[in-house]
This record gives structure tokens, C-alpha cells and sequence, in this order.
């Protein structure tokens, strides 16, 4: 059992009644917990449920990519049991109807608890401050445009400025469109062979930059979603020694992933472009970045610089991946896969397990300010179990998510989720599920 | 050519042979008898040599008065373009009607195909047609590698976005080897906007395949970040040996080639050029410039020029310029691909490239 928030790392039996956690104690040899179930978690990391930050559940407006129900069950297989919506919703959650319907159907249908997220500018449009007072009495967790950056500095400013009113971070997504300039992959090598208009790492890390700057200057709380350049962690490290209050997560695929991806070859580079390249299931916004980015990012999330671990899971349809690299829309499917794919940073020795369950917990909980992501007596009974030494082939027409928009379709993959519980409910039990079948493709043996 | 078996990535040996192609999430089992032509660079050498034998004949079929065959009679080929180009269309369109073959011209607007699953029902619906050969020219790269996952038609790439534009390299290829002979070591130069330009990437692949040098000069803003001015490209880029010159006169100087590279106003408008007039006067190709390269260089322009910014006029139609007959060798290059690839019987070895 593994509660980062406490200190534990241990052997120990997990108390749950009423939903709620009850104690963690000692192994019970000879102990019979009378009237207690049992689950046999032996060989298992237990750990707190896990916190994402930064999730897409497309509910409401695009429900045929995902919706509620679909999302918050694909959380619950990830062994998510808090997940955080992101506001460009159609109607964006600008006011205080459209969070309070999307927290009222999340509590009546949600299989785990979902936080809303508020939008910074009314319509995302980046022009007027949406009503953050009425957004943070209705809920919502924090303010962001995502997808959308705050172009104009001054907005930035004062979104920044009256964000302290209310307690909560701005999460901005930080991207500067002009000098995106058309591109739709990582500027570099893989896009230039293939004629991909590139995006320069200082897309971000120029806006990343400024608003560090803006939050030192209103002593706001800024959150940076989905950091990916070396750039960007030295601007970040540099703010974090001036005292700036900031707090930063990075996504699965970007400490797992580089542009090489992007040859539809999972990381391999092949001698010529070929049928299989331009995968569309890579594109992303932030794009995945070069090797040297990757290091980058996994050397922060190490060490603490970076804070968290947060998915960006972005479901789309089909047809929104059938189509040229440039036509593609941005995102990846990324719930049921997140823990497998930095699980592969334990196995490798690159960062602890404790680290890593940390990033997903109680980091991402205290960046809430809630009572959540922990073990503690008297926290909601929000429980994943891990089994470390599973291996399991992404298989994406077997996600409970309603896409399945992945480029690790057919990757063997170590570390999986097995059981998550809920409010001291299991919703979600691996050994339930249909078995996997089929051929997989081993990263590890090939390297 | 493309490995016909285009739902499996086995090219590299890395990928297992059940791996379906990564952006349907659904098997596509496309067990394709003919090939494709999306690019120069898994063609070996000795295909090239072919291709580019094969097409001596056709540019005699093409001369003359009555231009007609049965090559290709009851196949059909549709050219589908979603860029304008009158140029290569026609040159696709005769090559196709002098091999017998029915053409089908097909004109579709990108930006009216706002998603992919249109592009995607635009193709099958044609593959329920019973095509023989689809020739694609896309302002999105890749599209032709997308289109070839989707039919078994063979798919012939007419230019795709910014990517790649293979026929124009085999014609180019051609006019240099019916002027100079052997290709190996000769200096090929091209200057112009290499950032935005398939024929600069096609060209670059498919001269430096057949043993030339090749060197490019343009503004440092035409060219990719990741690439700098003054230096010989590695072997990473996918452009190994590609010298970058520090300018014009650099690049012009002991040239066996000269090829100039259409550029466009739209770049001096996002910024890249301050003038079409400074780059005329920095990087356009006059008869001083010419004067460099060596004596009975060619000149060469894959059209439509702009007379005045990146060539002068006196030396467009002057005695190096090939530009006509650049044209004139397109349509016998055409030929020679749809006939290697549509024809009874014959199709393109495909290998893996790596034997070149």
C-alpha cells in the first residue's frame, strides 16, 4: 500500500465503511475482519484513487465522442475516481447553468466524482472575463480556456488579478497561435521529411514565459497544463526560485512519446515515408515534442519541478482520425492508458513508484485544496489497485471510453489498473472484463 | 514503390504483421495486387533507370502525329486534383489518352472537403467504380499515402502539399540525363523556396538517389528551423549531404544545373520576404548569375515562372533554359509510370529500398 500524503509505503490493510476509509492497519495475521468483504490485493499496489486534472468528457455538445457516463467510466478503468471537465463544452461552462447541469447529471450518472472547470473568458473567446465569482460559487475547480490560449496579455493579467478574489488558479493553456503558423506537428526532422508544417517548442514556451511573469506580477495562482518543452521547464524552474506561485502537470504522452510517433511506427524511424505515416492518432496540441523535450519533462516531473501527472484525455470520433495529418483533429484518448504508460518510468528505473502515484494523488489534490487523493481515516474511500507486474496489449475497441483515438493501439504495456473503488464501491474490476487477444507490438524487446 | 500489403508496416521489421494501421482503429485488410507511386524514395536506383528508359520510348509514341496506342486500352484512370494545376493534369490526362487508357478528370475543392471521412467516401465511392489508377494532387501532405490505405487502385502522387511531387523529379531526372549523360556526379543547384516547395524535397531525394550533388540556396526563412545556412545536412535529416550554401553565387558556382523554384507572393505577405523585388535582386537567376555555373549548364524551372522574381526573362527563354521541353518530357514520363503500373502484366518490383 502506497499513500504519499502520508508517508506510507508499506504492507497494510485498508479499513473501508460507509464509504469512507476507516484506518490502515497492520497485516491482519490471524485477524478476521468480521462483517468486513474482502478484497485480496496481495502482489498489488494499493494506492489512492487517482486526481486528473485535465480531462475532456465532451458532455455537453459532442456526446458522440464521449459523454458523462462514457468518460467517467473510462476514468473508473484508468483507476481515476476524480476527474476535472474541462470547460470547452458546447455550451462552454461559462455560467453557472451550464456547471451546475454538468454537476448535477456527473453526481446522478458519473461512475466516479467529476470537478468542473470554469472558463476564463466568456465563449472562450478570449475578448471579456467570464463570471468567475459565479463559476466558483457554482464549483467549478479553476478557470481555464483550453484549447484556446488567452492571446491578449492584458486579459491574462486581469484574469490573474481577479482569480485571487476566488481562490482559485488560472490554468491557461499556453500556446502562441502566431507563431503556430500553420503548423501541425513539432517543428524538426520527422516533420520536415514528411512535409508537415512544424510548430517551434517556443510556441509554448514563449507564452509559458509571459505567464509566469504575469503571475509574479498579480501574485495569482497560475496552474500550466500539459508542460512539453525543455524550455518551458527552465522558465518554470527559474519562477519557482523567485517564489511564483505556480504549479505545473505534465500528460502521459508527453513524457512517453516523441514527434517520431508521428511515422506511425511507435518511435521507430523508418528508411522511407510510407502508407503507414502521418498517423493522425498522434496528433496533439501540445504536439508531441522532440526526444530531447521528453527527457526534459521527465527529469522535471522527478525531481518535483514538475508537480503532477494529468491525462488531457481527449476522445474523438472516428472521422475526426480518418483523414489527412492536417485535417485530423488534436487529442488522445488517454484515461485507461495513463498509469501503464508512466508505469514504464518505474519499471525502467527512471522515477520511483511512490513519485509517480504521488503525481497522480495527492499532488494533484492539494493543487484542488481538497481531502482527497489519500488513504487518511475519514477521507471518501476512493481506491486503485495496481497490479505491477501485469502485462496487457491497448487494444482501443475494448475502452470503455466512446473513442478510441490512441497511437498505442496493438503496444504491450506493464503496470495496469486491476480494480478501482469509489466512494467504497468498486466500479470498475479487471477480472470482469472480456480477455484481450492479439498481436502486440513489444517497445521494450525492440529497443 | 509502396509495399503493396499497405495494412501492414512490415517494412521496418519492427512492426508485427497482425498490426492494423494506426488511424481506423479497425483492421483494413487491403491485399493489393498493383502499387503506387507516392514518392521517389523507396524507389532503388536501378527502378529509377528504368522508369526513366522506359519513358525514351514513350517520348518517340508522343511525337507523333498519330499519338495513340493500346497500351492501356479498357483501363481507367481519374485524376483527381484539389489544387489547381493545369500543368500537370493535362501532362497526366494526354500521357493517359495516348496509352488508351479512359482519364476521368475529377476536380474537388479541399476546403469543401471540410473532414477526411469526405475525402475517405470520395475515394471509395470511385474504388466501387472499378478504377485502375487514381493520380491524387492534394494541398495536405500525405493525402496520397491516406488515399493509397483506402483502394486498390494504384495511386500516383501529382504533388502533395508541401511533401513531395515525384513525376516532376522523374522529368527532371530525364531532361538532365538526355543532356548530360550519366547523373552521378554532377552539381545540381536549387534555389528557391524550399521550405514550402515538393518539388525542392523531391528533387533533393531523387537527384542525390542518383548519385548527384546537390545544393540549395535560399532566404534563411525558407528553410526548415532545424536546418542551417552554411552547412552539409546529416544523414538523420533524410536529406544526408544536402548543402545548405551561404548564397546564391556560392550555390550557382560550378553548377551542371541550375533549377530555379517558383516563389510566391503569399510568402512576402506572411512575412517571409520583405520583397519579391529583394529577392529577385538576392536570389533570381540572370544571365550574371547563369555566367557561374558551367559552361553549357542547364536551366530549369518547373513552371509556371515568374519571369522577372526568381528568373529574369532573357535567360528563361534563353539557350540553357529547358524549360519547354521539361514540359514536353512530362507527358513521356507520365507514360512510362501509368504504363509500368497499370499495364497487363507489369507492375514495379517493390522492395524495401534499402539494397540502393
Amino acid at each position: 500500500m502506497i499513500d504519499p500524503a502520508q508517508g506510507i509505503d508499506k504492507v497494510a490493510d485498508v479499513l473501508i465503511k460507509d464509504g469512507v476509509i476507516e484506518g490502515v492497519v497492520d497485516p491482519s495475521s490471524g485477524r478476521f475482519f468480521d462483517g468486513y468483504d474482502v478484497i485480496d490485493a496481495s502482489g498489488m499496489i494499493v494506492s489512492p484513487g487517482f486526481v486528473d486534472l485535465h480531462t475532456h468528457l465532451r458532455d455537453p455538445g459532442q456526446e458522440w465522442k464521449e459523454t458523462i457516463i462514457s468518460g467517467t467510466r473510462a476514468a473508473a478503468h484508468g483507476g481515476f475516481t476524480t476527474v476535472c471537465a474541462m470547460p470547452n463544452t458546447d455550451p462552454v461552462q461559462d455560467s453557472a447553468a451550464v456547471v451546475e447541469d454538468v454537476m448535477r447529471r456527473a453526481a446522478a450518472d458519473g461512475m466516479v466524482r467529476v470537478l468542473p472547470i470554469g472558463a476564463i473568458s466568456v465563449g472562450q473567446h478570449g475578448k471579456q472575463l467570464a463570471p468567475m465569482g459565479e463559476l466558483a460559487d457554482a464549483g467549478v475547480i479553476g478557470f481555464s480556456d483550453d484549447g484556446n490560449p488567452v492571446a491578449d496579455a492584458n486579459l491574462m493579467r486581469q484574469a490573474l488579478a481577479y482569480s485571487i478574489e476566488v481562490g482559485l488558479p488560472i490554468i491557461n493553456h499556453a500556446e502562441d497561435k502566431s507563431l503556430v503558423n500553420g503548423g501541425v506537428m513539432s517543428a524538426g526532422t520527422v516533420a520536415t521529411r514528411l512535409g508537415l508544417a512544424g510548430v517551434p517548442a517556443e510556441t509554448e514556451t514563449a507564452m509559458v514565459a509571459r505567464d509566469l511573469h504575469l503571475a509574479e506580477l498579480t501574485k495569482a495562482r497560475l496552474h500550466i497544463p500539459h508542460i512539453s518543452t525543455a524550455g518551458s521547464i527552465i522558465a518554470l524552474r527559474a519562477a519557482k526560485e523567485r517564489g511564483v506561485n505556480v504549479t505545473a502537470e505534465v500528460t502521459p504522452h508527453h513524457l512517453m512519446l516523441n514527434d517520431k510517433w508521428v511515422y506511425g511506427l511507435h518511435g521507430d524511424v523508418p528508411d522511407q515515408v510510407g502508407s503507414q505515416s502521418y498517423d493522425t492518432n498522434t496528433k496533439v496540441n501540445p504536439p508531441l515534442r522532440s526526444h530531447e523535450d521528453a527527457e526534459a519533462v521527465i527529469a522535471a516531473l522527478d525531481e518535483g519541478l514538475i508537480d503532477i501527472i494529468a491525462t488531457d484525455h481527449a476522445p474523438h470520433a472516428l472521422t475526426d482520425k480518418i483523414c489527412t495529418y492536417n485535417e485530423a483533429a488534436h487529442g488522445i484518448n488517454v484515461l485507461e492508458t495513463a498509469l501503464s504508460m508512466v508505469f514504464d518510468l518505474v519499471t525502467s528505473d527512471r522515477i520511483s513508484l511512490t513519485r509517480i502515484i504521488e503525481s497522480l494523488t495527492s499532488g494533484p489534490a492539494a493543487i484542488l485544496g481538497k481531502d482527497l487523493g489519500s488513504l487518511k481515516k475519514g477521507f471518501s474511500a476512493d481506491v486503485a489497485i495496481i497490479d505491477p507486474e501485469a502485462q496487457w496489449v491497448v487494444e482501443p475497441e475494448q475502452f470503455a471510453s466512446k473513442s478510441v483515438n490512441t497511437p498505442l493501439n496493438g503496444v504491450k504495456l506493464t503496470g495496469r489498473v486491476v480494480q478501482t473503488i469509489y466512494q467504497g464501491e468498486t466500479v470498475f474490476d479487471l477480472s470482469t472484463q472480456s480477455a484481450s487477444t492479439g498481436a502486440a507490438v513489444d517497445l521494450g524487446a525492440r529497443a | 514503390m509502396t509495399n503493396p500489403t499497405t495494412a501492414v508496416g512490415n517494412e521496418n521489421g519492427g512492426v508485427a504483421e497482425s498490426t492494423p494501421i494506426a488511424p481506423s482503429g479497425e483492421v483494413e485488410q487491403v491485399v493489393v495486387p498493383r502499387h503506387h507511386l507516392l514518392d521517389l524514395d523507396d524507389l532503388a536506383p536501378a527502378e529509377i533507370t528504368d522508369l526513366l528508359d522506359s519513358a525514351v520510348s514513350m517520348l518517340e509514341i508522343a511525337g507523333r502525329d498519330i499519338r495513340k496506342t493500346p497500351a492501356l486500352r479498357g483501363k481507367t484512370i481519374i485524376t483527381m486534383f484539389f489544387e489547381n494545376s493545369t500543368r500537370t493534369r493535362v501532362s497526366f490526362e494526354q500521357a493517359g489518352k495516348i496509352l488508351g487508357a479512359d482519364v476521368i478528370n475529377v476536380t474537388a475543392s479541399a476546403s469543401s472537403v471540410s473532414k477526411g471521412e469526405s475525402l475517405l467516401n470520395t475515394v471509395k465511392t470511385l474504388q466501387a467504380m472499378h478504377i485502375d489508377a487514381l493520380v491524387v494532387r492534394h494541398p495536405h501532405s500525405g493525402a496520397p499515402y491516406f488515399i493509397s490505405n483506402h483502394t486498390d487502385a494504384s495511386v500516383i502522387n501529382a504533388g502533395d502539399g508541401t511533401h513531395a511531387h515525384p513525376t516532376q523529379s522523374l522529368l527532371d531526372l530525364f531532361t538532365v540525363r538526355n543532356h548530360l549523360g550519366d547523373i552521378a556526379g554532377k552539381k545540381i543547384t536549387i534555389v528557391g523556396d524550399v521550405l514550402y516547395s515538393r518539388v525542392a524535397r523531391s528533387n533533393i531525394i531523387a537527384f542525390q538517389k542518383m548519385g548527384a550533388e546537390v545544393v540549395v540556396s535560399c532566404p534563411n526563412t525558407l528553410l526548415p528551423d532545424e536546418w542551417q545556412i552554411g552547412s552539409t545536412l546529416g544523414e538523420e535529416t533524410g536529406f544526408g549531404g544536402l548543402k545548405l550554401a551561404r548564397n546564391v553565387d556560392e550555390a550557382v558556382d560550378g553548377a551542371d544545373v541550375v533549377m530555379a523554384l517558383r516563389i510566391q507572393q503569399e510568402r512576402q505577405d506572411a512575412g517571409h520576404l520583405p520583397s519579391l523585388r529583394e529577392y529577385s535582386e538576392r536570389w533570381g537567376i540572370n544571365a550574371t548569375r547563369m555566367a557561374l555555373a558551367n559552361d553549357g549548364a542547364l536551366l530549369m524551372h518547373p513552371g509556371p515562372m515568374n519571369e522577372g522574381v526568381e528568373i529574369s526573362s532573357e535567360v528563361a527563354h534563353g539557350a540553357q533554359s529547358v524549360v519547354e521541353e521539361q514540359v514536353r518530357n512530362g507527358v513521356a514520363v507520365r507514360m512510362a509510370v501509368l504504363y509500368t503500373l497499370c499495364a497487363p502484366g507489369k507492375s514495379i518490383r517493390a522492395t524495401n529500398g534499402d539494397e540502393v
